[in-house]
Order: C-alpha cells, then sequence, then structure tokens
C-alpha cells in the first residue's frame, strides 16, 4: 500500500450527520474532530464577527452540562480547541480512549441543547474576551491590520470575504444575544455538520456511537450555499500608516478557489517565487541585492474563490518601489517561461514529504480527522486525500506557468504600502491612503 | 438506546503508559548518540543537543552563541547557503537550529528513505560551517534588522525588557538574539572561536526517533558525524545565577496610543533540576498553567480582561523564571495586576487547592500523557529535552506516578518557597499617560521607565 494514504469509512446518520472514521491504533487515544459549514461568509455586513464569536459561546455550557467544557475534559487528559475562518468552524478534542464517550457525549449535547445556557451574562464576557482578542492579535500588533485592508479592497463590501473573521469592532459591540441565537439555529444542527473520528477506534464502535449520541438530534435545513463573485479591473495602490520601523510591501490578486484547477499550480508558485532561500525572490531580494528582510507568499484558497499573496519588508534605508520592480520582473519570468525542471522537482518532493507528514497524527488542527472533514466538508469525499496530492504529482512547468500568467496580471492587483507613521513618503507612487481599524 | 444527560459518562482508566526504550551509544569522539523505535509513519526526527547557548554569551557579546549557530546554514564545503537549502528541499526535508538559553538545537524530520542524506547534510553544517566574511555581514544585518523590527512587537519588546529585569547583568539577562551594541561590535573571528569551542561531539547529544532499528539508526549516524573531531569540550556554559540580586518591583515600557497592556509579573524561582519539579507543575497547573486554571478563569472568563492569561516556568538549568503572561485591554491594567499578585499570595495558604483543583491539575498533567509522544519528531524533542537537562531515560516512565504522588501540601509549601508577590516584578509595555495613576494605587512604588532597548 502506498504509504501516503488516508483510509477511512463514511456512514451519514438518518439527520444528516456525516460520521467519518479513521483507525490508528498506535496510540491510545482518539481524536473528535466536528466541522460545522458555517464561516465569516455566511455574515452580512455590519453584522460581522458572528461566527467566531460564537466558536467562543460553545466552550462556555450547554444545557445539560451547564458550565464550562474545558474542565470536564482536562480532567479526561483531553486536550481541546477550536479556530473559525470565512468558510467554516471546527472543534475538536483529543482525549484518551477511554473518554471517547464523554468527548461525543459533550460535542452532541452542544450540537444539540446549546441556547437553554446561553446567558447574557456569558455572551458579554466572550464578546469582551473576543475585543481583547482583536486588540492583541490585530490592532496591537505590527502590520496587524494589513490584511484587512487588503480583503477590504479586493472585494466589494457586500462580497463576503470583504471583512475579517474577527469582524469590526463596531459590529462586536452592536451584536445582541437575539442574533446570536438565531445564527445557532440556522447554522449549528446535524444536517451542517461533519464528524470525523480517527485513531484507537474500531470503525464499527464509533458509527454506533456517533448514532447513539447524535442520532436523536433534529435535522435542521441545510443552508443554502452562498454565492458572489469579484474582480479587479485595476492595480489599486493603497498606503497604510502603522507603528512599525520598516516599510513593508503586500501584493494581492484574486485566484483559484480551493481545490478548483489551478489551485496547487498556484500553491506551487507561492513557493517558487518567495518560500524559504530556494526561492527565487529571496536569492534576489535578500541573498543578493540585501534590499529586502524577508519575503514570502501565499496562495489563501478559499471555498469561493483564493487570493495570492505575496509579501516583502524593505532592509533599512531601501525604499519598497525598488524592490517591488524587481519583484514584478520575478513574476514576469515566471509568467513568460515557469519554473526550470530543478524547481519543479524540488516542488514534487516537497509535496510528497508534506503530505506524509500530515499522516503523522489524529488529531488537532491539520492532523488527520481534520483533514478529512475539510476533504468532506469542501469536497462531499473524505476520500479526497489521494487526489490533492496527484494534483501535486500531476502539475507540470507548462500548467504552473499557465496559472501563474493568468493569475498575475500586473494591473489587476492590489499592492498595499505599509509604512511607519508620518512617512507616507516610503509608499509606492500613487498610493491612496486607507484607514483600519 | 437514549442517551442518559443526566449526567456525565464515566471515564474508563487509561492502559499503563510506557515509554519506548532509549538506547545509549558513544560515539569514538565521544558524542553522545540516543536512539528511539517510533514506527509509525515512514518518518524519522532527529534533534542535536549542543551544550552551550546564549546563558554563555561573554559580556559585551550578546548574541554571540545565536549568531554562530544561525552561521552554520550559510554554506559547508563547496555548497553556500541556497545549496545547502535546495539539499534539504530536493528530499522534503525540514531543518531548523533552535538557540536557546543552555544549549543549541538543530532539527531535523525527513522521510526516512531520505535520512542518510539528511543527516550527512546536517553534519557537515555543523562540524564544517564555511563560516565566510561575505555570509556572516549579511547575517549579523539581518538579525540587527530583527531586533529593530522586534521594537514594534509587545511580547518581544516585554521578554527582552523582563529578562532583564530578572538577570541584571547574567547572560540569562538578554534575548538569544543579543542587543544592538554587541551585534554591530562582532566579528567573524568570534563567531569562529565560538563554534570551535562550542560545537564539540564531547558537548552533544544526538537523539534520533523512527521506524529504523537501534542499529540501524546508529550505524547511519556514525556514519554521518563519526568525523567529528573530539578535544576540549569545557568551558562555554552559563555559570550561577547571584540570587540576592534585588530587581526593582515596577517597571513600565512606554508605548503611546496602545490598545493593550502587554504584562510580564514574576521573579527569578527555581531551576529544572529542583527536586520541587513535580509539585511545581501541580502548583502551575491550578494557579495558571492551562485553561482551567485560576489566573485564566479570573481574567479572562470572568472579567473579559484579555484573551488569554498563562503563568509558566521558562526552566533552564540555573535559576529560572516563574512568570504572568497576559496581553490585557489598557484599561484593565492595574485591576489584572492586583488580581494577579493576589493569586500569587493565596495558594501559599490562605486558598489552598482544593480537592477538585489537586484532581483536575494531576489528571491533566497524566491523563493521556500518551498524546505527547505520538509522533517521531515528539519523541526526537523529548528525549533531548532530559539530555539538555541531564535527566535519566527513565524520566517520562516515571512521570505519571510522580505526579499523582504530589499532595496539597506539597504544593502549598512548593507555593510558600518559590512564589511570592512581595518580590515579583511587574513590567507593563503599554500605554503609561493612561494607565499610570491607576498604578499608584497598586503600593508597588514609582515605575522604573524602560527604553525598549534595554
Amino acid at each position: 500500500m502506498d504509504p501516503v494514504a488516508l483510509p477511512f469509512a463514511k456512514h451519514r446518520l438518518s439527520n444528516g450527520l456525516d460520521v467519518i472514521v479513521h483507525e490508528d491504533h498506535h496510540v491510545p487515544i482518539v481524536a473528535v474532530n466536528l466541522w460545522y459549514h458555517v464561516g465569516s461568509k455566511n455574515e452580512r455586513p455590519g453584522r460581522t464577527g458572528f461566527a467566531h464569536l460564537f466558536e467562543h459561546l460553545m466552550f462556555e455550557g450547554s444545557a445539560h452540562h451547564d458550565r464550562g467544557y474545558f474542565p470536564p475534559l482536562q480532567r479526561a487528559g483531553g486536550a481541546l480547541n477550536g479556530s473559525t475562518n470565512a468558510d467554516r468552524t471546527n472543534y475538536w478534542e483529543v482525549v484518551p480512549t477511554g473518554a471517547i464517550d464523554l468527548a461525543l457525549w459533550l460535542e452532541s449535547d452542544r450540537m444539540g441543547y446549546l441556547l437553554p445556557a446561553l446567558t447574557a451574562k456569558r455572551f458579554e464576557t466572550q464578546r469582551d474576551v473576543v475585543l481583547n482578542e482583536r486588540r492583541q492579535n490585530y490592532e496591537n500588533r505590527p502590520y496587524g491590520l494589513a490584511i484587512t485592508a487588503i480583503t477590504a479592497a479586493l472585494y466589494p463590501d457586500d462580497h463576503p470575504y470583504h471583512w475579517m473573521t474577527i469582524g469590526t469592532a463596531d459590529d462586536l459591540r452592536a451584536m445582541r444575544l437575539e442574533d446570536v441565537q438565531a445564527f445557532f439555529r440556522t447554522y449549528y444542527h446535524p444536517a451542517n455538520a461533519s464528524l470525523a473520528l480517527a485513531g484507537d477506534i474500531e470503525t464499527a464502535r464509533a458509527f454506533e456511537l456517533a448514532e447513539r449520541y447524535f442520532g436523536d438530534l433534529p435535522a435542521g435545513t441545510r443552508p443554502s450555499p452562498v454565492h458572489a463573485t469579484a474582480a479587479l479591473d485595476r492595480e489599486r495602490r493603497l498606503v497604510l500608516e502603522d507603528r512599525v520601523e520598516l516599510p513593508r510591501i503586500y501584493m494581492a490578486w484574486h485566484s483559484p478557489a480551493m481545490f478548483a484547477a489551478g489551485d496547487a499550480e498556484m500553491d506551487l508558485v507561492a513557493d517558487l517565487l518567495a518560500n524559504g532561500k530556494t526561492s527565487r525572490l529571496y536569492r534576489t531580494l535578500v541573498y543578493d541585492r540585501r534590499v529586502a528582510l524577508d519575503v514570502s507568499a501565499y496562495q489563501g484558497s478559499r471555498e469561493l474563490a483564493g487570493f495570492f499573496l505575496l509579501v516583502a519588508t524593505a532592509a533599512p534605508g531601501q525604499h519598497p518601489a525598488d524592490f517591488a520592480r524587481l519583484i514584478d520582473v520575478a513574476i514576469q519570468e515566471v509568467t513568460d517561461t515557469g519554473p526550470s525542471a530543478v524547481e519543479m522537482e524540488r516542488a514534487r518532493a516537497q509535496a510528497e514529504a508534506h503530505f506524509l507528514y500530515r499522516l503523522q497524527t489524529v488529531g488537532g488542527f491539520g492532523g488527520k480527522s481534520d483533514q478529512l472533514n475539510a476533504y468532506n466538508v469542501f469536497r462531499g469525499d473524505p476520500g479526497f486525500f489521494a487526489a490533492d496530492l496527484a494534483r501535486y504529482r500531476g502539475a507540470t512547468r507548462e500548467t504552473v506557468r499557465d496559472e501563474a500568467r493568468r493569475v498575475l496580471v500586473m494591473d489587476r492587483r492590489v499592492v498595499l504600502s505599509v509604512v511607519p507613521r508620518g512617512q507616507l513618503a516610503l509608499a509606492l507612487p500613487g498610493s491612496e491612503p486607507v484607514s483600519v481599524s | 438506546m437514549a442517551v442518559d444527560r443526566s449526567r456525565l459518562p464515566d471515564v474508563l482508566p487509561d492502559p499503563a503508559f510506557h515509554f519506548p526504550r532509549i538506547v545509549r551509544h558513544t560515539l569514538a569522539n565521544g558524542l553522545d548518540l540516543r536512539t528511539v523505535e517510533h514506527h509509525t509513519v515512514p518518518v524519522v526526527s532527529g534533534v542535536l543537543v549542543v551544550h552551550g547557548g546564549a546563558g554563555a554569551d561573554p559580556p559585551g557579546e550578546e548574541g554571540l552563541a545565536a549568531l554562530t549557530a544561525d552561521m552554520l546554514d550559510e554554506g559547508t564545503g563547496s555548497l553556500n547557503a541556497i545549496d545547502v537549502s535546495e539539499g534539504f528541499a530536493r528530499i522534503g526535508a525540514e531543518f531548523d537550529v533552535d538557540i536557546g538559553p543552555d544549549a543549541a538545537q538543530i532539527g531535523l524530520t525527513v522521510l526516512s528513505r531520505f535520512l542518510e542524506r539528511g543527516l550527512s547534510l546536517v553534519a557537515d553544517l555543523v562540524v564544517r560551517p564555511s563560516l565566510r566574511s561575505d555570509d556572516f555581514d549579511r547575517v549579523r544585518k539581518l538579525r540587527m534588522d530583527r531586533l529593530r523590527q522586534l521594537k514594534d512587537l509587545p511580547p518581544a519588546v516585554a521578554e527582552r525588557a523582563f529578562l532583564r529585569l530578572l538577570y541584571d547583568r547574567h547572560p540569562y539577562g538578554h534575548l538569544p538574539i543579543g542587543t544592538e551594541a554587541a551585534l554591530s561590535a562582532c566579528r567573524l573571528e568570534r563567531v569562529t572561536e565560538c563554534h570551535r569551542a562550542m560545537f564539540r561531539p564531547g558537548r552533544a547529544t544526538l537523539v534520533l526517533s523512527g521506524p529504523l532499528s537501534h542499529e540501524r539508526l546508529a550505524a547511519i549516524a556514525g556514519d554521518a558525524f563519526g568525523a567529528w573531531e573530539g578535544g576540549e569540550s569545557g568551558g562555554w556554559n552559563a555559570g550561577g545565577v547571584d540570587p540576592a540580586y534585588v530587581p526593582p518591583r515596577l517597571a513600565v515600557v512606554g508605548r503611546a496610543g496602545a490598545a493593550q497592556s502587554e504584562l510580564r509579573i514574576g521573579h527569578l524561582s527555581a531551576s529544572r533540576t529542583t527536586p520541587d519539579y513535580p509539585a511545581l507543575l501541580v502548583m502551575n497547573a491550578v494557579l495558571g498553567g492551562q485553561f482551567v486554571s485560576r489566573l485564566n478563569l479570573r481574567l479572562r472568563e470572568e472579567k473579559g480582561h484579555t484573551y488569554s492569561a498563562r503563568t509558566g516556568f521558562d526552566w533552564r538549568k540555573h535559576l529560572a523564571p516563574f512568570a504572568l503572561q497576559a496581553s490585557v485591554h489598557t484599561a484593565a491594567t492595574a485591576e489584572s495586576i492586583r488580581e494577579t499578585l493576589a493569586e500569587f499570595g493565596a495558594i501559599r495558604g490562605s486558598r489552598p487547592p482544593s480537592d477538585e483543583e489537586m484532581v483536575l491539575a494531576r489528571a491533566s498533567l497524566t491523563r493521556g500523557y500518551s498524546r505527547n509522544f505520538e509522533t517521531a519528531p515528539q519523541v526526537a524533542r523529548s528525549v533531548a529535552q532530559l539530555a539538555l537537562f541531564g535527566l535519566p531515560d527513565s524520566y517520562f516512565e516515571e512521570f505519571i506516578p510522580r505526579i499523582n504522588a504530589v499532595e496539597r501540601d506539597e504544593v502549598v509549601r512548593a507555593a510558600e518557597r518559590y512564589i511570592d508577590p512581595a518580590r515579583a516584578v511587574t513590567l507593563i509595555v503599554g500605554d503609561h499617560a493612561v494607565v499610570g495613576d491607576s498604578l499608584a494605587t497598586l503600593g508597588l512604588g514609582a515605575p522604573q521607565m524602560l527604553s525598549p532597548e534595554v
């Protein structure tokens, strides 16, 4: 058998809950991983930050366990967490095998019976916690508001990727408990969820436990999918002043959606252009010319659409306009001639290795249970692992070049300069000031 | 069968935990080699621990060990830095260098079939780095620029100032990256000398973990590192800490307009090798070491002052800090400090851990312990910790019974001995104009005002 494989069994309960099981008996632990197909893209302008604040409330108690979710799981030796992005919300526990019932009891209780325990006091405290999370990770962090400015420029006001998952401070303050309750009823039910169990558990028993704990929860109505499109028809240059020592340039383009044609290719473009010392731009900007301190790139794959982001920080005394030209030259080379054979060989070796590294752990963010759910929720097929790897194995110099040529169009991008306060002259020429809070 | 929702389901006992056997080998050149078989996916992970580190930086040369470690992958033989990265990338290997107060740790994770290639490249970098002048100029400049960038980052500013406050002139008192002045004065010859003194087989332990036999792992390690020349391996270690030094009680690094105050509250406490280590772990779990702990419940879950509040030990061979770390809403600064100091005091006796807290703390440290050793990199890093602190091979095997034997009065005694609100140093990175008046109510005296570059 190919060691780079992720075998599983899948069963759908009568209420619509997908249950996926992967056995791995190396360590006596089981990963419980539950995805709800809801994220900040299901929010509306003026009401942002819901999905994420809601995630916090899911740890505060449910009808039959009307107190915090951490104590019983920590007492059983479990680890637990959750996260929210634009497209989905996930919750996970990694528990000793003997605590699997406990984890499923709690997950099912908050899926079925959250609202009676959702008090105004809990809601208000967690709203304060989230406002502090926002201050810590965005407002009080250097360059912390750059992505907010970029997504606001890439997507029109009513596009669901226009706003950040954390939400605006004003929206968070304006949120009411009734809104939160309605949000739960719409999105938190079996028909909009996917449960993966991975680890030291027999498949038949896993299905039986899933049926026992989740089987009698009412199905709910599967929410209709969100549709939206966005495009740029010119280059938009922006400048943001921030409490930073050194200017930084961000370039962003619309790119393929997650798992869509060209998505894997843009992942490879990111690596060959700007990730690691082997990348073309590290070599030019940081190693040879020493005009930048760092450079990186990222294919931000999301459900409706992706964005490709390239970031470089100026070395002291360097004007970003100078290295922005070098970046454009490097992009032009990729779109003209594509990667070399050596670069493709390296990219394939890295993809192969990283798919294998991803199989090392059953739980947590990015573990096998999380991957199975990602494939199931976004592709309807937990077995997409092999096809996913095949996307990288199948990329060629030509497909990479063609996709880069399609995406990395110079006059259809957002270019943001983040500059030290009071030093607007360090922005690229023609940049329009933006303010973000 | 309907679910009984009137009570939580019972949790069955964990199976007995056993750590896989650690086999020790010593190469002819003195390199201590430890192998652990770990049979899951075909991945091998290795860690080379080299004793020394930033705690051995000579006065005025803060940052020397880190700069030296950073130079390792800049080239070897005919390979330059780009070629080296290419060498790892073409086999999909992950390579990293981490420099701490007491050691450098060089990590490699690689597909089993590429272990020989990956490890021999690591050995070339560690044993025979080029240490070229042009690379030195570039790397040193990047590190100085990085230091400049850290001035924007409140947690880094706090860490830097707090260590200086606690350790004063001891080399534990600087971040491994060092200081602007020392880096700008550093010369390549000193890096060469640091490399020659510190990177010796007699000062190092190599840990390998993966799905190969002990013999095979040892043979591959021997092929890679056998040619490393031995020689003098003394010196270049951190010295003891002066326990008599009394730091100021309150200090502020100003950050006008900051949305939050970055807090560090604590003092020097214990060393990693203290026999009270198990009691301190339990104490910390009750006080602030995990989500369900007194300080996180108070500052986050009850008050909403912060996204996260945690306490912990930053373990070292010599006296290590115990501290609270939190980033709190500016308006809640003084109250958060007051609450923290009150909790530091309460666990010493006025409010000892309850039965429930003891059960929760012990269980969270011991139950599900095996999930800490699920992957080869986890196993390799864990065994590297044993080498770093000179702990016995039986350490992990004995961990659960040792923690479970900790009683409440031991926790209180450990808190009395190692935690003291009366000597805790409170550092704030935040908006002094806004929080200044409220600090006067804390009874900690006038704050010492620090620059971000202490």
